[in-house]
């Protein structure tokens, strides 16, 4: 078998509990007869599932909170970035600012939602806002770190070319650092992905995460479910996505 | 002024000596150096003529790289001046270019070869129309020509080190600071590019300050070589270098008085580091 094109990624034999797992909840689904609100075939839901792809829910709502989660992504990561460059570069910086940040860094980012709605209402805004509070913390410490640990030689390479500040920042340091900025983003975007769900959940009316509570307001558990696999799905692609660009940008050059 | 430009280094010594103390390219003057609170280097005087390769040798944590970077702007003196032609250093210049010693590091791993070239002329603002030639014609300078696409890791040791000084050439500065820039490279590649380096530094006139622990390298460069020793460092020993140029891995080598020089400096040397154990 070895060096043969192979289905799967991974040896077949890994399928066996979840699928076997599938097939005891749908024989105990149909078996059984007792009121259930929190459970559901696993054939319903993928019934319900299809239903709200062919229908356009799905991307609808995944559109929307891609949206949200990307902007607060995009958002936090210039904030993170324009915060963490100079605190790295300058340790006189980085003493006058170490209170307020690591002051404001542990409060929850969802414990802001009740305040972002109030400031911002129900909407985009709000959700960006609250998305954006929660990355720059991660964003802004891996960027930090991460110029401390460019080696100072190729600091003083630059120095000694005469570049200027602006030269350095751009042709140095952000370089020296992108591969490390990289992985921060990929973390920041599960953060994100989980802030943006949690933001519709909770107060929201936007995106899959409102959607999934509405369904399960009104008691439709195959519906809820269906929409939990999306989101799955949404996170899982979306990571995938990074690690293949990350392994075809940097790859070589880790 | 134009006929005093003419300086070369194969001209009898003495009048390349006597140049510098009146008109020097780079000099420093009584200057000493305080690094968190140690004295690294105490009342240095210093003048380097145009087209001079001086040499500093000694004993390694004796300040000559820390000498080197004050000539370069790099560092600033505690006490004293750095001056290039006339005007004081006080932050690196385009006319002083600085060939560090671990050449791995000093490269940018995400560039290739020509643009870690293009780098010092991005530095020195040429417009981008104009780099590409300038770097075809430094990476046949150093013999660098096809590798133009390669990054660093994938050349080698010696390579690396000519890509370095090819960047360094981009400057087209008149003072090279070199760093023992060969230390890490093996005994063939090192007469290579010491050759290299005497063949550009006479092609462009520039003057070299040439930092080493090996003493039959810094004879063989040098027009003068400087003793280096104590805590702080001081100069202790000057010793002129009056052998013929263009210099030969060979005849050079087994010239009478690379051999009496070589001994003069052992004798330095060894004199400064029973010094040393005695205190």
């Amino acid at each position: 078998m070895r060096g043969a094109p192979r289905l799967l990624p991974f040896d077949w034999r890994g399928l066996v509990l979840p699928v076997g797992f599938l097939l005891a909840i749908e024989l105990i689904a149909t078996m059984s007869t007792i009121e259930r609100d929190a459970f559901a075939a696993p054939s319903a839901v993928l019934a319900a599932a299809a239903r709200t792809l062919s229908s356009g829910v799905t991307l609808k709502a995944a559109g929307e909170t891609v949206i949200t989660a990307g902007a607060g992504l995009l958002l936090g990561l210039v904030i993170g970035l324009l915060v963490g460059i100079p605190l790295g570069l300058f340790r006189r910086a980085d003493l006058l600012m170490m209170v307020p940040l690591e002051s404001l860094r542990p409060v929850p980012p969802v414990a802001l939602i009740p305040l972002s709605l109030l400031i911002f209402g129900f909407g985009y805004r709000m959700e960006i806002a609250v998305v954006a509070f929660a990355v720059v913390g991660p964003i802004f410490l891996f960027t930090r770190s991460a110029i401390r640990g460019i080696d100072p030689q190729l600091m003083e390479v630059s120095h000694a070319l005469g570049l200027g500040f602006l030269a350095q920042v751009t042709k140095i340091v952000l370089p020296a650092i992108l591969p490390r900025i990289f992985v921060a983003f990929r973390i920041a975007l599960g953060i994100a992905l989980v802030v943006a769900v949690t933001v519709e959940i909770t107060a929201n009316p936007l995106g899959l995460g409102y959607r999934m509570t509405i369904a399960q307001q009104s008691l439709q558990p195959d519906l809820m479910f269906a929409l939990l696999l999306w989101i799955g799905l949404l996170g899982w692609s979306l990571n995938a996505l990074l690690v293949r660009a990350e392994a075809r940008l940097f790859g070589a050059a880790a | 002024m134009p006929g005093q430009l003419r300086t070369h280094p194969w001209q009898p010594r003495p009048v390349a000596e006597a140049r510098a103390a009146a008109d020097p390219v780079i000099a420093a003057s009584g200057v000493s150096l305080d690094l968190g609170g140690t004295a690294v280097l105490s009342d240095i005087d210093l003048a380097v003529a145009r087209g001079e390769v001086v040499c500093i040798v000694g004993a390694s944590g004796c300040g000559k790289t820390s000498l080197l970077r004050l000539l370069a702007g790099l560092l600033r003196p505690t006490a004293g001046e750095v001056s290039y032609q006339g005007n004081p250093v006080r932050r690196p210049r385009s006319d002083i270019a600085f060939v560090f010693q671990d050449y791995g590091k000093a490269l940018l791993p995400w560039r290739n070869a020509a643009q870690n070239v293009s780098l010092a002329l991005e530095a020195i603002g040429v417009p981008k129309p104009a780099r590409a030639k300038r770097i075809e014609e430094l990476l046949v300078k150093v013999g660098l020509a096809g590798h133009a696409a390669k990054l660093p890791r994938e050349l080698s040791g010696g390579m690396q080190q000519r890509l370095q000084i090819a960047r360094c050439l981009a400057q087209e500065p008149s003072v090279l600071l070199m760093d023992e820039p060969f230390g890490a490279l093996d005994a063939m590649t090192r007469q290579a590019l010491q050759d290299e380096t005497l063949a550009i530094a006479a092609a462009s006139h520039a003057s070299i300050v040439f930092v080493t622990h090996d003493l039959d390298e810094a004879i063989y460069l040098g027009d003068r070589v400087l003793g280096l020793a104590g805590s702080p460092g001081r100069i202790s020993e000057t010793v002129p270098v009056h052998l013929p140029r263009p210099r030969d891995q060979l005849t050079t080598r087994e010239n009478p008085e690379f051999v009496r020089l070589r001994r003069a400096l052992h004798d330095f040397i060894g004199t400064v580091e029973r010094d040393r154990r005695a205190q």
